[in-house]
């Protein structure tokens, strides 16, 4: 005789509970959806299968984009790294690959990021404290010094200043020899969420929206293996946001890029197949693989339904994934290797493509090199190891997986079609909207952890007294002025009137529609600045004011 | 009532990082325990920071920071606060700090340093214990 789960809920389930009761009174997703104790056929009933997961490289891509997998070869082990001068980041990038890792993953320091010299006031104590400090050609020739720009692609974390430092990676290709049409790698470029959560802004959105559409012009001709955007739910979701959240954030951001995209003239599926996706990767083990695969289905129905696109690869979403920064705690640090695997298992068991793992050390400083190293090692055990890489999409047909993907992806299309009422993604972040909702959701996990409603180990239970810190990385305070030197002697070697000839053309170009990616490899070709071309742009442009929500 | 007037607190993100995460929830839970609170945003120098300390006559000012900047920016926040007069304010920092510059830190005139994992509880509690007296 068939029981139904009802059935089994109020009998067997029920007897048993109300003897022992469970450990929380409710179970729950990261949005705060009820989890049920058991997922069976009956939680799948209108569930298709091909309908919603297909095979794997083909629509609706919900098992992955590629038809191989990892049978082909394993994801883009990729740590995200750089912090002081050209010089010290370009060593540590050797060290990576020659450790195994197959591509490179640039931070940047700061005043980099926003646009500022290591030498401008404002730049004063943050050069090289995030990141790697490039201003200039010359400093950009030493960050790839010795790497093949050919066969080594690198991604780099750059948004309001991305035109500038890829057309300084683009100039320093060419002094390589390296031929552009086998270049290779990733910008973020993606503005939307700085506004909404990371910061490193610089213009107001409309000739910020305009930079972003001249790369993917200009791309597409000059640079074909140029991932022109990493469009990023990462950033909102270590911001507090949730799972749901980060995926509808993040493709409302997308649509509003697309649209841009259209209006300068561009079609769809000319650059579609250029967008790559970024995912955070947080603690709820299958919640976030229901995530990955959510992604991929809702992305090909955008692309299709809404832009009517007739080329695959513009329908999939390729992603690189972070561990969760956010979930790394200071309380015993060592905690948080386990805490990274389990995330970056989930990462891969969700199709990922490319991944960085965080260090341990983390939530203390920047990470020190042998931190980093067991980053890495966790992935190739992973890799190697586990097995979980050999079957593509192993936990497909889980109940709870399944019925788990349908839930994240009916919440982040019910986020978008607010967002869509707001007028979209842009006219959301000017009202607050994204922000707010992220605000409110991090708030509400910071309540969860002080009431214990949510266990973190080390922090709020199972505690240490007396924790000796583990040695932390320091970025020699001695940097600041070598670079002031550095600029100092680069203005004076330079020819500048080509850097003033150079500037000229650029504030010219700034309120027409004129395509600014040559004018900028023109410029960085003179070692005219990142400050240089942010300053006069500045000038033409205004600053973008953040919209306060608190 | 002698304390009846709610305490003047001002959360403040000097310097280039655009990690507002905790200064949020830290200026959301002192408003919830019913200070009064500013939230300067993101990208603040030290003259702006010191001369929002000033203009809203914050009895409090907490500074959040994970770029790393902190030994260099929390001293010119204290230099700007002493030329504009603000003297009698209660310091305290959040971020990213490691323990180790903490002593420099409190050398400074900050009386507490929070870092990633703290109950906002705890913070509640120091602001209280340790604001000055305001007339």
């Amino acid at each position: 005789m068939s029981k139904s789960k009802q059935e089994w809920l109020e009998t067997t389930w029920g007897k048993a509970v109300s003897r022992f009761a469970p450990r929380r009174p409710r179970f729950e997703s990261s949005s705060g959806a009820e989890v049920d104790p058991l997922y069976g056929p009956e939680d799948l009933a209108e569930w298709n299968y091909h309908e919603k997961l297909g095979y794997p490289g083909e629509y609706p891509f919900t098992r992955g984009v590629q038809p191989t997998m990892y049978r082909g070869r394993l994801w883009t082990m990729r740590q995200y790294a750089g912090f002081a001068d050209a010089e010290e980041s370009n060593r540590r990038y050797k060290f990576l690959l020659a450790q195994g890792q197959t591509g490179l993953s640039v931070a940047f320091d700061l005043p980099t990021q926003i646009g500022y010299d290591s030498d401008s006031p404002e730049a004063e104590g943050e050069v090289g404290k995030v990141g790697v400090a490039i201003s200039s050609l010359e400093d950009m020739e030493t960050l790839t010094n010795g790497i093949p720009m050919e066969k080594i692609t690198t991604s780099m974390t750059i948004n309001a200043t991305a035109p500038i430092l890829l057309a300084l990676y683009v100039a320093a290709a060419k002094k390589q020899g390296a031929d552009l049409a086998k270049v290779g790698g990733t910008i973020q470029n993606d503005i939307l969420k700085e506004y909404i959560a990371r910061g490193t802004y610089i213009f107001p959105p409309r000739p910020s929206l305009r930079l972003i559409t001249d790369v993917f012009a200009w791309c597409k001709d000059e640079l074909p293996e140029w991932n022109t955007i990493s469009i990023s739910g990462y950033h909102m979701r270590e911001a507090g946001c949730t799972a749901a959240q980060e995926l509808a954030f993040t493709f409302a951001d997308a649509i509003e890029y697309v649209d841009a995209a259209l209006n300068a003239g561009l079609h769809f599926d000319e650059f579609g197949g250029r967008l790559a996706f970024f995912w955070a990767c947080h603690s709820n083990f299958l919640e976030e693989v229901a995530k990955f695969r959510a992604s991929r289905r809702i992305w090909a129905k955008i692309a299709t339904e809404r832009y009517g696109s007739k080329d695959p690869r513009a329908q999939m979403v390729r992603f690189h994934t972070q561990t969760g920064g956010a979930t790394l705690t200071a309380q015993q640090p060592l905690n948080n290797i386990i805490r990274t695997t389990l995330q970056a298992m989930s990462a891969v068991l969700g199709g990922t493509q490319s991944l960085h793992t965080n260090s341990y050390d983390e939530a203390l400083a920047l990470p020190t090199e042998k931190s980093v190293e067991v980053a890495l090692r966790t992935q190739q055990v992973i890799g190697y190891e586990s097995g979980v890489a050999d079957v593509i999409d192993p936990l497909a047909g889980s109940y709870y997986v399944e019925a788990l993907t349908d839930r994240v992806e009916a919440e982040a299309w019910a986020y978008l079609s607010r967002i869509e009422d707001l007028g979209g993604a842009l006219l959301g972040i000017e009202q607050g909207f994204q922000q707010r909702e992220i605000q409110e959701s991090a708030f509400r996990l910071q309540r969860m952890t002080e009431t214990k409603e949510r266990i973190v180990v080390g922090v709020n239970d199972y505690v240490t007294e007396d924790e000796v810190e583990p040695d932390l990385m320091r970025v020699d305070t001695a940097l600041g002025k070598r670079r002031q030197d550095q600029l100092a002697a680069l203005r004076a070697r330079r020819d500048n009137d080509a850097v003033k000839r150079s500037l000229a053309k650029i504030r010219a170009a700034a309120s027409t529609s004129e395509n600014m990616m040559p004018l900028l490899v023109e410029a960085v070709e003179a070692y005219t600045t990142v400050g240089e071309i942010c300053g006069v742009l500045r000038e033409e442009w205004g600053e973008y004011q953040e919209v306060m929500t608190i | 009532m002698a304390d009846e007037r709610p305490i003047r607190v001002l959360i403040a993100k000097p310097g280039l990082d655009g990690h507002d995460r905790g200064a949020k929830v830290v200026a959301r839970a002192l408003r919830d325990a019913g200070m009064e609170v500013i939230y300067t945003g993101i990208r603040q120098t030290p003259q702006m920071i010191a001369e929002a300390a000033l203009q809203e006559d914050a009895q409090v000012v907490g500074l959040s920071i994970l770029s790393g900047a902190h030994l260099e920016l929390f001293p010119r926040v204290v230099e700007e606060l002493k030329t504009r007069g603000v003297d009698d304010v209660l310091l305290f920092a959040g971020g990213i700090i490691p323990k180790a510059d903490i002593p420099a830190i409190e050398a400074m005139g900050f009386k507490g340093v929070f870092g990633p994992g703290t109950d906002t509880n705890a913070i509640i509690a120091f602001v209280r214990d340790n604001a000055p007296q305001r007339v």
